[in-house]
């Protein structure tokens, strides 16, 4: 075995001290530049260490000389994001609602706000364009509204919810009227029911109306009002339109009195800072059905 | 002594194997030793509370199904993020969670603040058939959970084989664990609803698949998915409480 590295007549460089029959290896030396590459990044993750956190130790680490984290980093991102639009959403937290509708800059804005937390939070049930899902979830978009279509109004919903399990929410109970324990039996059911088609001119059967009038008056109108306008107050929907939230055919109808569904809203209130709440509540106003 | 180098290591297999443990150890050391001693890895809030056995139960069945391959639950400290989702996730928040459910892949959206966005019954129209409230969906329908019998029998035993692993479940929740299973999903029957609440506090209770009679995996689910990032209270804490 060679004891000095023997150099390659051919080319000059170094061999490798090993040969397999008669071949041997050359020992190129790494290219400078990639040697250099090399050095400079060791020197600058050592520099990297000292500037950042870097070394773990048993009760806590070494926080680095910047002093950098990636929450301080978030909440400096978030302030900067909240400074560029500071102009808007400031006026808009300190601005009552129907005073944003008058300013058009602002309402702009709000308006664009809101359509952003919309399609985020809100269209997963209300669909796109808040035109409403089959199962319960009405639209925003027309004129009919479970509890009232003012600023004032969408802004309550929109911040306690409905039946959202807290104490300050939007809440009513359509009774059980049918099973072993309602008070209604299903003949009875029945009649209401063809009462409440010929609220919208929908009935075949006058004589189930007559019957179905008494028990609506004695059981309904109190909700419902008399002729099923409906009440927002109370939360209770119109029902001599055409708009249904659970369908307006006889058997769906039937199925509500027997054994009613009642959806449910989140509060947005916990979730939603005070500014996207207004944005929201301009946004769904504006749709086309806002009072 | 001859010039060390790395021939020599490469000559000699004990040497080779003996240096290359020392290499791996000191590498699997430095990242895990400190996860055990380091105590400012789990910040300092309030509200980080076990699962209840009904949710843990939903939480078994999001893993069985797989559901961490398409969502995540970690809201990174990002602009975006912290828009779309709401506050980043902490560490606390999965500290009862084993495994943790933090994903790394997003096919669905993040699901580690879903809690409380959804009513119930969107929850479970959504699961059954995810078509019918978000057409451009892709993800898959699970239908059968709602017909499928939540198994219950053994839900003591999962608290406790948590209970092993460090999730304070105490002797109490163990004892009740199969009466709040049941409590949790029928608020109108005669349960302990007190008693629950008391346990688990914030946690969602309803009849979320909507048929009183049964115990169906889908309660389970929804109940799992109504609690998530629902345990701690941001308003209470500043940027400088959530150092790490």
């Amino acid at each position: 075995m060679p004891t000095k590295a023997e150099k390659d007549a051919l080319t000059g460089t170094e061999l490798r001290d090993h040969e397999w029959d008669g071949i041997q290896e050359l020992d190129t030396p790494l290219p400078k530049w990639w040697l250099y590459v090399f050095w400079a990044a060791v020197l600058w993750s050592a520099i990297y260490f000292v500037l950042y956190p870097s070394v773990p130790g048993i009760s806590g680490y070494f926080k680095g000389v910047l002093g950098w984290s990636s929450r301080t980093q978030i909440e400096e991102t978030l302030a900067e994001a909240r400074k560029g639009q500071a102009k808007y959403l400031d006026r808009i937290r300190t601005t009552s609602l129907e005073d944003i509708r008058r300013d058009r800059a602002l309402l702009t804005f709000a308006i664009a706000g809101g359509k952003a937390s919309f399609a985020q939070n809100c269209l997963p049930c209300h669909g796109p364009g808040a035109v409403g899902r089959k199962g319960g979830y009405p639209s925003l978009a027309d004129d009919a509204w479970l509890w009232g279509g003012t600023l004032a109004a969408i802004h309550k919903t929109l911040e306690v919810g409905i039946r959202a399990g807290t104490e300050d929410t939007r809440t009513n109970t359509m009774p059980t009227f049918g099973g072993p324990d309602g008070p209604l039996k299903p003949a009875q059911i029945d009649d209401v029911a063809e009462f409440v088609l010929s609220l919208t001119k929908r009935s075949t059967d006058a004589e189930a109306v007559t019957r179905g009038a008494k028990i609506y008056a004695d059981q309904c109108a109190a909700c419902h009002g008399k002729a099923g306008e409906g009440n927002q107050e109370l939360g209770a929907p119109t029902l001599n339109d055409q708009i249904w939230l659970y369908g307006g055919n006889k058997t769906a109808i039937v199925a509500q009195i027997t054994k009613p569904t009642m959806g449910v809203m989140p509060n947005w209130g916990g979730r939603l800072d005070a500014e996207t709440l207004k944005m929201l509540t301009l946004y769904v106003h504006s749709l086309g059905g806002g009072k | 002594m001859a010039k060390f180098s790395h021939a020599v290591l490469e000559k000699n297999v004990i040497l080779l194997l003996i240096g290359t443990l020392i290499t791996v150890s000191i590498g699997g050391l430095v990242e895990i030793v400190p996860l055990y001693t380091i105590k400012s890895t789990i910040e300092p809030v309030k509200g980080v509370r076990p699962y209840s056995p009904l949710e843990l139960m939903g939480r078994n069945i999001y893993i069985r199904e797989g559901c961490y391959s398409c969502h995540s639950q970690m809201v990174r400290p990002f602009r975006d993020e912290n828009e779309r989702y709401g506050h980043y996730s902490l560490a606390a928040e999965s500290m009862y969670d084993h495994p943790f459910q933090w994903g790394s892949k997003r096919t669905g959206p993040d699901l580690a603040r879903v809690g409380g966005k959804y009513s119930n019954a969107w929850h479970v129209q959504h699961l059954a058939d995810p078509r019918s409230v978000e057409p451009g969906s892709v993800m898959p329908a699970y239908p059968w959970m709602l017909t499928r019998e939540l198994k219950v029998k053994d839900i003591a035993d999962h608290l406790r084989a948590n209970r092993t692993v460090g999730v304070p479940y105490t002797d109490e929740m163990i004892a009740k664990a199969a009466a709040d299973v049941a409590a949790q999903a029928d608020p109108e029957g005669d349960h302990d609803l007190d008693g629950l609440r008391k346990r688990y506090p914030k946690a969602a209770i309803a009849d979320f698949d909507g048929d009183p009679k049964r115990l169906t995996e889908m309660d389970a689910l929804v109940a799992y998915l109504q609690i998530l990032g629902r345990m701690v209270d941001f308003k209470k804490y500043k940027t400088k409480d959530l150092q790490q």
